[in-house]
């Protein structure tokens, strides 16, 4: 519904300019639009209830910053909050205790468990463990063959489970197998259920009593609705969390699931699962989930991948000149040649905050146009380069013939030139010092 | 136990845990205020029927709320409008234009339920008399073939598999050769899960559907496009992208025996004009109904 949150709220409050207090009446309208990015987010009515009261007292009273707008002093606030809720830097597994150590997967049907099994295996095998893998989902068809293919695969011990054993049994004798065999880690795969079956949620308290696992993890679907609240809640409440595992968040989807989990378990979300393959498992970052669940792009991966591509002290001049509107056409082919070090730039564009996603998809910007819009520029002179205004239509047609390309195309790289200039110049009203830190130039 | 057992199995528990119980918001004697209106928002918002289905509710029901007296007179108006945002399904259309044999190719995300909603569905087709067929075409996840074989076995149909990490679009053709060799009545096409935005994986589901109808002209008949009722407002982004790439003619909606409501699924067959048919509601091989408006919304809201 929204594609961007930060430009909802600026629109909110236009009527608040500059420096101004945010009073409760002021704040009403933006809290409004938080209040529905949220809820298109997915994140649970009441969660989202409670998020939007403690913002509105933190916030009421505040001056806006010199540096921001209202509207991005409001994205703030929700950012900081989402991000001190769902907390804690990224604390890995605890392995302490008995030998061997068990990791439980629990969860819905579908939610990703045999998939981050193996995920998990990798992960600490690399991590210099001796992992090895359970299958305890004698119900559903083929999952164990399911575990001994990824084992294998991996190359990873996989416990010779059958559908004919109990899952308890299972647990038991693949603890005994693995401290005969010197294995220190358990990958224990439950079978997906629902968290209102009675019975085989018993069976989980089974075997959590049985072999005591040092994590017992959910893996939740990170497109996960409403209903997310009353999953983990009646895990947690029943089989007892150590933390959570989000799959599936590889998608598009926004991932308020992820703080009405936290709301209800308080529970650590302690890896993101990123794809298919074995490799696709990561720490969760609190801070880019927050971004993800406003829609306002991931802003903290692009700073990071922006610092590793650009050195500084280019990076200032350019500033300088960004804030002069001095950004030539030749900076716009070097930067882009910088920004093609790290990944695709509408990736990285649509990481901003303030970019409109609609402006985005309007620019039209395509990789592999790249190397034709170096050679459009290479083919102007220097100060057709300094300044774009003398390119009238002999220039044209002389720049579109020495690269090769048509006049039409000269005229877009023109035309997504200024425009990204116009960006650049609603940048610099909206505050340049907020936004130093986030421009790759 | 009949769909509406099922369905308020589940739902008595979500129930429970919500604090405001539903037949008590829409007592006889209960006004209609703000409150009431704000809790009406509450259940909207929490089956995940999103929130342009909300806003566009909660406006119709706050104008007409103005004539009526009590809340218990909302009710009703509130469930035709809940009602009225699916498309009206000709459930004769199916039974008598049938071509020989029916293709029909299930779709959707990882862990929707695919593999096992077609394997429920060959056990319903198989009772009704038909002769089917299931192609096993998820040649990607491990143990996919295995787990569609035993499905096979319940329903006692064959299945056309190739070996693993096969070329889904071959396996798909064979199976429609086959179809049509052996008089078969209904081919049920298994594909793997894949998510929405991974292009790549997209083309090699329209390529499947491009042989599919390369052998069979017109075929396949039926693109069953999966979902999962814990899935919230992704669901759109979901049916939106697989419409594009291989036009979804069907939807089911799985996993209705929890306490998620699926309201999304309202959502996307509204926005798609494009029928809900089926609901699976448990893993067990009857555990697939046939979806019914009125049932479902009854079972949210009595
Ligand atoms: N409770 C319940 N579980 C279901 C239902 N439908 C499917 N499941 C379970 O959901 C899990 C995933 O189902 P599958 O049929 O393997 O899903 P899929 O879409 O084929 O999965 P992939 O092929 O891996 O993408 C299994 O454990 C099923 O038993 C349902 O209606 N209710
Ligand atoms: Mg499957």
């Amino acid at each position: 519904m929204f594609d961007n949150l930060s430009d909802k709220l600026n629109s909110a409050f236009k009527k608040l300019k500059g420096r101004g207090t945010l009073t409760e009446k002021n704040i009403e309208e933006g809290l409004k639009q938080v209040r529905m990015a949220l809820l298109e987010a997915d994140v649970n009515y009441r969660v989202a209830k409670k998020v939007i009261s403690d913002i509105k007292e933190r916030a009421l009273g505040q001056e806006v910053m010199d540096s921001l707008t209202p509207g991005q002093q409001v994205i703030k606030i929700v950012f900081d909050e989402f991000t001190r809720m769902m907390g804690d830097s990224h604390k890995g597994l605890n392995l302490e205790g008995r030998k061997p150590a068990a990791v439980m997967l629990v969860g819905l049907q579908g939610s990703g468990k045999t998939t981050t099994a193996g995920k998990l295996g990798l992960y600490l095998r690399k991590k210099g463990k001796k992992p090895f893998l359970v299958p305890v989902d004698v119900y559903r068809p083929a999952a164990i063959d399911q575990l001994k293919k990824i084992g294998k695969q991996l190359d990873l011990p996989v416990f010779p489970s059958t559908t004919d054993m109990e899952p308890l049994a299972i647990c038991e004798q693949a603890v005994a197998m693995g401290r005969e065999k010197g294995y220190d880690t358990l990958i224990l795969d439950t079978a997906g259920r629902l968290h209102v079956d009675e019975a085989l949620m018993a069976e989980l308290q089974g075997i959590r009593k049985g072999v005591h696992p040092s994590e017992i993890l959910l893996v939740a679907d990170a497109m996960t609705g409403q209903d997310a609240v009353n999953i983990a809640g009646s895990f947690d409440e029943t089989v007892g969390l150590d933390g959570i595992v989000l799959t599936k968040m590889d998608g598009d989807a926004r991932g308020g699931a992820a703080l009405s989990i936290k709301a209800v378990t308080g529970k650590p979300l302690k890896f993101i699962g990123m794809g298919e393959k074995s490799t696709d498992l990561e720490p969760f970052h609190p801070e880019r989930m927050a971004s993800r669940i406003l829609g306002m792009g991931d802003t903290l991966s692009f700073i990071e991948k922006a610092q590793e591509a650009v050195d500084i002290k280019g990076a200032e001049a350019l500033e300088k000149k960004l804030r002069k509107n001095q950004f030539t056409l030749e900076d716009f082919r070097d930067q882009m040649a910088s920004v093609k070090k790290m990944g695709s730039i509408k990736d990285l564009i649509g990481m901003l905050p303030g970019v409109n996603t609609k402006q985005l998809k309007d620019m039209n910007i395509d990789e592999r146009e790249f190397v034709r819009i170096e050679a459009i520029i290479n083919s102007m002179t220097p100060d057709e380069r300094r300044n774009h205004g003398i390119i009238k239509s002999s220039r044209k047609k002389r720049i579109a013939k020495g690269s090769g390309v048509t006049v039409q195309d000269v005229n877009k790289l023109l035309k997504s030139y200024t425009q990204t200039m116009k960006m650049v110049k609603k940048f610099n009203k909206g505050g340049m010092r907020s936004l130093k830190n986030m421009l790759p130039f | 136990m009949g769909i509406f057992n099922s369905l308020k199995k589940g739902l008595t528990k979500t129930r429970e845990i919500l604090l405001t119980d539903i037949n008590d918001l829409f007592s006889p004697e209960r006004a209609i205020d703000d409150d009431l209106l704000e809790e009406l928002e509450e259940i909207l918002v929490m089956s995940d029927l999103g929130m342009d289905i909300t806003m566009e509710i909660m406006e119709k029901i706050s104008k007409k709320a103005k004539k009526l007296k009590t809340a218990d007179e909302l009710k009703s108006i509130l469930k035709e409008e809940l009602k009225s945002l699916f498309p009206q399904t000709t459930s004769t259309e199916t039974e008598t234009a049938s071509p020989v044999p029916r293709v029909i190719m299930v779709v959707g995300v990882n862990g929707t339920g695919k593999t096992t909603t077609l394997g429920k569905l060959a056990v319903k087709l198989t009772g009704q008399g038909q002769k089917v067929l299931i192609a096993a075409a998820d040649t990607f996840r491990a143990a996919a073939v295995e787990q569609l074989q035993i499905w096979a076995n319940r329903a006692q149909v064959k299945m056309v598999k190739h070996r693993e990490g096969a070329d889904p679009a071959a396996v798909a053709f064979d199976a429609v050769e086959a179809s049509m060799a052996r008089g078969i009545d209904t081919l049920l096409i298994d594909t793997a899960g894949r998510l929405h935005t991974q292009k790549n994986l997209m083309e090699e589901l329209k390529k499947i559907k491009r042989s599919v109808g390369k052998r069979l002209p017109g075929a396949p008949h039926e693109v069953l496009m999966v979902l999962d009722a814990t899935t919230g407002q992704n669901a759109l982004s979901q049916a939106k992208l697989f419409n594009d790439a291989v036009g979804i003619t069907a939807l089911a909606l799985t996993k209705l025996d929890g306490t998620a409501k699926g309201g999304v699924v309202a959502s996307v067959a509204k926005t798609m004009d494009v029928p809900l048919k089926y609901i699976g509601v448990g893993e067990g091989m009857e555990d697939l109904q046939d979806f019914d408006a009125t049932l479902f919304v009854n079972a949210l809201f009595d």
